[in-house]
């Protein structure tokens, strides 16, 4: 049961995602994008990491996805911008793709990895996570949150700059 | 596939790849951007697994993997605003968002 429900999250993720890289219509990439951080999501779940889990639903479908799909239809006044490399790039991309890709593969199921002996049950997370933070990951939660801040100050500021004319 | 930590990483591998293929061969600058987030799901998702099924050590909780993604995560939210307000910026100013027409710093 929990491996057809592995294989179908797995699907979920790697379909969409081919569908990405692959697609020539830029509106059908970003729409299949939504469905792969769905998938990413379940693998967080299957992984007992549930507070990640949800983030990753509020964070990057609820937040970065929006924004991506404002950007596209910002951008595209009339025509569908769909530009993509020409072919002999494709083809060297491809090939650089396809031999990292080999060597991870082999890398990640090559590797004696010191996988522990008996897995744990997982437990709900978001206490320890709260903890954490609060905790030993003090200084990079604060560095974090001031960095989100700058980020978005920055943002608007760019953006203003430019409606102005400056 | 089976519940393995092999699983997940070919998974978050193909993940990664095709992030870098849409990055290398896409001219329109939010195909780009998309590309990005997929490596950093990739490099997420590589945490969460290995938090999940290696042995913890004496000293790391047997959460951190997932405190890094958590980290992950908000830098992403970070880096794609950013991005789009300047691909907002460019888009007014020279009416593309085609990578291969920004030249300008070219020396």
């Amino acid at each position: 049961m929990k491996e057809i429900v592995l294989n179908v999250f797995i699907l979920l993720t790697v379909i969409p995602c081919l569908w990405v890289a692959l697609s020539s219509n830029i509106v059908h990439a970003a729409f299949s994008l939504l469905v792969t951080f769905f998938g990413v999501a379940g693998l967080y779940v299957l992984l007992g990491a549930d507070f990640i889990g949800v983030i990753q639903v509020i964070v990057y479908i609820g937040g970065i996805l929006v924004l991506i799909i404002f950007g596209v239809m910002m951008t595209q006044r009339g025509k569908l911008l769909s530009l993509s490399v020409q072919l002999p790039g494709k083809l060297f991309a491809g090939l650089l793709c396809g031999i990292i890709l080999t060597a991870l593969i082999m890398a990640a199921s090559r590797s004696l990895w010191p996988v522990a002996v008996s897995l744990v049950n997982p437990e709900p997370t978001s206490a320890a996570i709260g903890d954490l933070l609060l905790g030993k990951y003090l200084a990079a939660f604060e560095v974090v949150s001031v960095l989100l801040l700058v980020a978005l100050v920055g943002a608007v500021l760019i953006v203003r700059r430019s409606v102005r004319g400056e | 596939m089976s519940y393995s930590l092999q699983s997940f990483l070919i998974v978050s591998s193909l993940l990664f790849c095709l992030g870098m293929f849409t990055v290398l061969t896409r001219r329109n600058a939010i195909g780009v951007l998309m590309g990005i987030e997929l490596i950093l799901n990739g490099a997420g998702l590589n945490f969460v697994a290995f938090s999940r099924f290696l042995q913890p050590s004496q000293t790391a909780s047997l959460l951190s993997g997932q405190i890094f993604t958590l980290f992950i995560i908000a830098i992403a939210a970070a880096e794609v605003a950013v991005a789009l307000a300047i691909v907002l910026v460019l888009y007014s100013q020279m009416k593309t968002i085609d990578v291969e027409d920004f030249k300008e710093l070219r020396g």
